[in-house]
């Protein structure tokens, strides 16, 4: 049987009737870890004894008829950010080397309270801090769609993992579009929710105001699966909001005839990969078939986005990563005379480039003499793109663009800081809206994947799933039914 | 006077909440260094602050005591800077929205009342301790970070170190009231950092500002200020004005030390707290605080006079505390005369609790047993003198009056028959005393009540011995 082939849900239907053992899905995903990750490098740490032990416990569980949790046998990926006790957690980083967390993050505790299995630590880039998941300490994710091009980033090793059949799904975080761009480029299913509807207790911060936790399926079930799961009020972290139901999956097939639908006006006025668009136009035909209504729509302030993003994401960054200074854990310089040296030896070696660039802007957006310019600049702005937003959601019940303007980069190019930024456009207003969004495979482009974006208003999580389902199945079943 | 001293004040309060600021830790002075820690105050990556409803609570508490206005909105930002004792190098803390802003104390003074306002209350999470060894490494104890404190910011309105310190006073004995804070500067539960200079009345130059710290007690802050008084006065009348600084005040050498140049131009970078939402403070909430609030020192020191009919002295004295002001009050409702227990209370039993270092709380009788103790007196079963004795034993075995008087046998001699044979004995013996005091010295009949007194071993009714000696002589 090709065990990994199957959707997260068919395993489990396949566990239940007894055809598989927790054993069996383990093993054949660990098998496909070991044959391609040299190639790959989606991984960071590989926790195969805890695997295989946790599935053997599941396997008893089985044989002794116990009540089994919402994502028994299902292998998991964790975004290397998010904190496993126990186990390293490196944030691809080398400060974080060799950090063992003596705890669990909340989204850890629910997965294995559902009986999830977890097989490892993905990559990502140093911090989450990029967009194409070469910033890692520990080397580069490849695309498995083409090796020769990036994952995306930062979560480019959960991405990469699940389109590689290594996992059934993963865990990723999105600050700006570190989950849905990755998705988009690695031809996978990614999910930001709506800022609070997932516990952050145990995401090592980057951008704490716009960071989330998130998740990547290969369809739109896999992924309401998981999100399902994870979501709901901590008492951990009191941004986290109480949901009446998580159940994602229960009215997941309910069509969407009536649903009203904007195409932001803004979004297409930016430069864009021709066949992106055009996938985009198909998918706007293929809503309107399936009796939505799609209007365009105006999100005036989105000229600001990119630059409200950058000072706000910096200026955080720069507090968040303060901690990392030798003291107390992780890595510290083995050379120092004093404790600015400690502090400056420790910070100089163990940062890279990229986390170093995002440290200096941040603490200069901060700082007495400029906060007034950019960092509280900053702050008004994002209150105007969350305005806009809001002002759409009145009528609207969802948004739909690109997920990037631009396909998979190549890998090694020498790529300006500035086309980079540009990929975060349509996915960098959302975050400072607090919005949740899902990124779906809409098609090819030169071979390559294109993603579609469903952005939908805080909490409304069930609306984006239900329209990506829809379209998900209009896609594999060719337009019929 | 030629030079006006201005003085501001910087004081850090550690709450008395159950558990920390931002997660469940116990909030405890002491214990072991670094048992009462977990991955939020130890400030571990992923780990997020929860705040303590009971620290904004005890917050507003102490705004209102201290007659501040309470925000109906407010929010928690970060500090960032670096330093060991510092977990994730930010603070948290408050910037622009702090939790209470305006309020004042009223200090009295012998020129009249004088109204020291407040700028601000902010609550915020204290840090751990560095202990710096002798091989030169340091050494941290994170137990106290993350316990929570409230800085209270006044306006420099103490224009001499006496009147800060009467402000530091104020504030401890009503913060102490109110029960958010033990306020104990040697456990570092109140420190207190000082902004002072002087400005020249005739020219209208003034110093650069120096802000002291490491003062570790009231009456070092006022020595570090009497200091710093003098050394601005001789630098303005030198003309060499030292750039604004920031000085620690050196207890063994008496004398403040430059401890870093230009204070003040740190920049602390601040920025929201976004893991902590915004603090919406209804006026419900502030009522039901406001009823639970006890009756303040200065309240309760005018009722004392009122109700008690008490010199101001001893009114002032009597609510210096609240267990104390509790005690006296107890007292007095089970004997009959407010002024008489008073005394009691002011003298020799806070003198031996002062002797001491010790506090009401601390004493082994209630006020019941001083009540029976006053009562014996009043009923002439014991002399006053006896009755001291009796409150030493009360003091060392906190075992009742009644029963040490009747262990020890020290029921006064009141029986007229038994006196007159002692005082009969005292007088043949002491015959030149009798002439003495026939001459006109009336010194001599102290010392005969006083062999009185001593043949008895005090248990003679004084007042009638000295009755009954003047009715021998004179007879």
């Amino acid at each position: 049987m090709d065990i990994i082939g199957l959707s997260a849900r068919q395993m489990q239907e396949k566990l239940m009737d007894k055809e598989l053992s927790a054993r069996d899905i383990v093993e054949a995903h660990l098998e496909r870890i070991e044959g391609i990750e040299p190639e790959l490098n989606a991984f960071i740490t590989v926790t195969r004894e805890e695997a295989l032990r946790d599935a053997d416990d599941l396997d008893r569980k089985i044989r002794d008829g116990e009540r089994l949790g919402a994502l028994a046998g299902i292998p998991v990926g964790i975004k290397d950010n998010i904190i496993t006790s126990g186990i390293k957690t490196t944030c691809g980083s080398k400060m974080l080397e060799d950090f063992i967390p003596p705890y669990e993050a909340t989204v850890i505790e629910r997965i294995k309270e559902e009986d999830g299995i977890v097989l490892g630590k993905t990559n990502l880039d140093e911090f989450a801090i990029g967009s194409l998941t070469d910033t890692s300490y520990f080397g580069a994710t490849k695309n498995p769609v083409d090796l020769n091009r990036t994952p995306g980033g930062s979560s480019g090793g959960s991405a990469a993992a699940v389109q590689a059949q290594e996992v059934a799904v993963t865990l990723g975080s999105d600050t700006g579009g570190s989950i849905r761009q990755p998705a988009s480029y690695c031809g996978v299913v990614g999910i930001k929710p709506t800022y609070g509807l997932v516990s952050r207790y145990g995401l090592v911060a980057v951008a704490n105001s716009l960071d989330q936790i998130g998740v990547f399926g290969r369809d739109v079930s896999d992924s309401a699966l998981i999100l399902g799961t994870i979501a709901g009020h901590d008492r951990r972290d009191s941004t986290s909001m109480d949901m009446e139901s998580i159940d994602y999956l229960d009215d997941l097939d309910e069509d969407i005839k009536g649903m009203r639908i904007g195409l932001p006006r803004e979004y297409f006025d930016i430069d864009m990969n021709d066949g992106i668009r055009d996938r985009v136009m198909e998918a706007v035909g293929i809503f309107e078939s399936l009796g939505a209504k799609v209007d365009e729509v105006s999100l005036p302030n989105t000229k600001w986005a990119l630059a409200t993003y950058y000072v706000l994401a910096a200026s955080e960054i720069s507090s968040n990563l303060s901690r990392f200074d030798g003291v107390r854990y992780g890595y510290r310089a083995a050379e120092y005379e004093s404790l600015d040296e400690l502090y400056m030896n420790t910070r100089t070696e163990a940062f890279g480039r990229e986390v170093k660039r995002r440290i200096m802007a941040g603490t200069y957006f901060l700082s007495r003499e400029h906060a007034e310019e950019y960092y509280r600049k900053a702050l008004q702005l994002r209150t105007l793109i969350r305005d806009d937003f809001d002002r759409v959601f009145e009528e609207y019940d969802i948004i739909i663009s690109p997920t990037t303007p631009n396909l998979p980069f190549e890998r090694g190019a020498e790529n300006d800081p500035l086309i980079m930024a540009e990929s975060d456009t349509f996915t960098v207003p959302v975050n400072l809206a607090g919005n949740c969004a899902i990124s779906i495979p809409c098609g090819d482009v030169e071979g390559l994947p294109a993603g579609l974006q469903i952005i939908g208003d805080r909490f409304k999580e069930r609306r984006i799933l239900k329209a990506g389902y829809a379209f998900e199945r209009y896609l594999s079943t060719g337009g019929g039914r | 006077m030629r030079y006006k001293t201005i003085i501001g004040l910087e004081i850090h309060v550690e709450l008395m909440t159950k558990t920390k600021i931002f997660c469940g830790c116990v909030n405890e002075f002491g214990g072991e260094v670094n048992t009462h820690c977990c991955p939020v105050c130890l400030g571990l990556p992923g780990a997020m602050p929860v705040l303590n409803r009971s620290v904004v609570e005890y917050a507003i508490k102490a705004g209102l005591a201290l007659n501040c206005r309470i925000s109906d909105r407010s929010r928690m930002d970060r500090k960032n800077y670096f330093y060991p004792d510092l977990v994730k190098g930010f603070q948290i803390s408050q910037d622009d929205i702090p939790l209470c802003d305006g309020g004042y104390l009223e200090l009295e003074l012998e020129q009249g009342v004088k109204k020291i306002r407040l700028m601000r209350i902010h609550i915020e999470e204290d840090t751990g301790k560095s202990i710096h060894t002798e091989d030169e490494s340091s050494l941290l104890d994170y137990n106290r970070a993350g316990v929570p404190l409230i800085e209270i910011v006044t306006e420099p309105d103490m224009n001499t170190p006496e009147e800060a310190y009467l402000f530091l006073e104020k504030l401890r004995s009503t913060l102490k009231y109110i029960g958010v804070s033990d306020c104990k500067m040697e456990e570092g539960s109140l420190r207190c950092d000082v902004n002072i200079n002087v400005m020249d009345t005739e020219t209208g130059q003034r110093t650069n500002i120096t802000e002291l710290k490491n003062l570790n007690s009231f009456r070092a802050a006022v020595r570090a200020m009497e200091y710093e008084e003098k050394r601005h006065i001789e630098l303005l009348k030198g003309e060499g004005d030292t750039e604004r600084e920031t000085r620690r005040w050196d207890e063994v050498e008496g004398k403040t030390v430059v401890m870093r140049e230009k204070a003040g131009t740190a920049d602390y970078r601040f920025a929201s707290e976004s893991d902590i939402l915004p603090i919406g403070i209804e006026d419900a909430w502030i009522d039901e605080i406001g009823k639970d609030l006890p009756e303040l020192p200065h309240a309760k020191k005018k009722r004392f006079i009122r109700e008690y009919d008490l010199p101001e002295y001893d009114a002032g004295v009597l609510t210096q505390s609240r267990e104390l002001a509790n005690f006296y009050e107890e007292t007095v409702e089970l004997a009959k005369d407010p002024k008489q227990v008073s005394n009691w209370v002011m003298g020799d039993v806070l003198r031996r609790l002062n002797d001491e270092g010790l506090d009401v709380e601390d004493l082994k009788f209630g006020p019941k047993d001083l009540a029976d103790l006053i009562g014996l007196i009043d009923e002439d079963k014991i002399s006053n003198n006896i009755g001291k004795k009796v409150l030493r034993d009360m003091f060392e075995t906190g075992k009742e009056p009644g029963q040490i008087v009747e262990e020890k046998g020290l029921i006064q001699i009141s029986d007229e028959d038994e006196l007159r044979k002692v005082v009969e004995k005292v007088l043949s013996e002491n015959e030149q005393s009798v002439i003495d005091y026939r001459n006109g010295r009336d010194r001599a009949l102290g010392f005969m009540v006083g062999q009185v007194m001593k043949a008895t071993r005090g248990k003679a009714n004084p007042q009638m011995v000295n009755e009954m000696i003047r009715n021998i002589i004179e007879e």
